[in-house]
């Protein structure tokens, strides 16, 4: 029986923790489509481990995702009978570019509108279900899902005309000091991209992998899940608003 | 994820005598037993413990999983091919569940 069995372990997920410190900022290297001038994707900054398994579309393990997301697609819920495919028929059609150029500006809020937005929109109005948490599983199965269909196309989101305004706001607050440390996002996405911070590299801090399986989360999490470790870690808190108004207050 | 969700590359067909890959994931949180929840009080160990794969009933994988291995556990073991068959893969849960997939590879 031994003949037959070749008792090799090849890996067992473990292989990621354990990462050696081989240098994966080498600029030397040609990084193919992902770099584009200067702009290099976070795989240009991930260790060879980690990049492998990104690599191997069996090994990623964000595809259970993609794979729940595909069913959630075509799968009827709430009061209309309605499902995503109802509308939208096939994804890899019909979704081609989303990904690549979602946050969009929406009339009829007159904000920018994520990809989740517009799910959770389509859920509530024409589906007539309950909306989805940002973070729930579902949320994360279909937009990785949707935003799969869009592989390899080049990110293209608008930031003229309407969305403008909401692309300054969002730059101000990259180059804005915050939190604890003083720090702006700028500081170490910009200025340091590429060098260590304690036994992280940085990265240039692109969103055009998201949702992202994250081997520390050991799941994939939204764009703007990684908004908030990076305030976290600064550390800042987000401005807490809506006090309600107690005029005529008394005070010493 | 909810429940966990077994996956399995198999190649279709093969020549007698080669060495095939034959890849495995599953999507499990592989709790450990040693967090905390939001109480304070231990989450219960819930791992995957053991990894099997059977050739029409003829064990040629196995391996017992331990808590300080990842979640999502992504198993990889070669294969010589030597006859055609269904593999079929289990995974062990603590507590007693069983997740299945099976696999037909054709030997020629």
């Amino acid at each position: 029986m031994m003949g037959r069995i070749l008792t090799t372990f090849a890996a067992a997920g473990l292989t990621a923790g354990l990462a050696t410190a081989t240098l994966a900022a080498d600029k030397e290297m040609d990084w193919g489509k992902f770099q584009n001038g200067e702009i290099r994707s976070g795989y240009t900054y991930a260790e060879k481990e980690t990049r492998a398994m990104e690599d191997d579309d069996f090994q990623n393990p964000a595809f259970l995702w993609v794979e729940r997301g595909e069913e959630l697609w075509s799968k009827v819920d709430g009061a209309a009978g309605k499902s995503c495919a109802t509308c939208h028929n096939d994804a890899s059609q019909t979704m081609a570019m989303v990904g690549a150029t979602y946050p969009v500006y929406d009339e009829k809020t007159k904000k920018m509108k994520a990809l989740q937005h517009q799910v959770n929109s389509c859920r509530t109005e024409q589906m007539k279900a309950e909306p989805w948490k940002w973070e729930s599983d579902q949320m994360l199965s279909i937009a990785t899902y949707i935003n799969h269909q869009a592989k390899d196309k080049p990110m293209s989101v608008k930031i003229d005309g309407p969305a403008a305004p909401f692309f300054e706001k969002g730059k101000e607050f990259y180059e804005t000091r915050r939190g604890q440390l003083d720090m702006a996002c700028t500081h170490c996405h910009v200025d340091n991209a590429g060098k260590m911070i304690r036994a992280n590299r940085l990265s240039q801090g692109q969103g055009n992998g998201f949702p992202t399986y994250r081997l520390k989360w050991s799941k994939v999490g939204s764009l703007h899940r990684r908004f908030k470790g990076g305030n976290d870690n600064i550390p800042a808190a987000a401005f807490k608003r809506g006090l309600p108004v107690e005029t005529p207050a008394v005070r010493n | 994820m909810a429940t966990p969700r077994p996956r399995v590359r198999v190649p279709k067909s093969a020549k007698k005598g080669d060495i095939v890959e034959i890849k495995t994931l599953i999507s499990h949180a592989m709790e450990t037993g040693r967090r905390k929840g939001k109480d304070g009080k231990l989450i219960p160990r819930k791992i995957i413990n053991k990894f099997t794969a059977t050739l029409d009933g003829e064990l040629i994988f196995q391996a017992d999983l331990q808590p300080a291995i990842s979640a999502n556990p992504y198993i990889s073991f070669p294969l010589k091919a030597e006859k055609s068959g269904t593999i079929a893969f289990e995974w062990h849960e603590d507590g007693g569940a069983v997740y299945k997939k099976s696999a037909k590879i054709e030997v020629a």
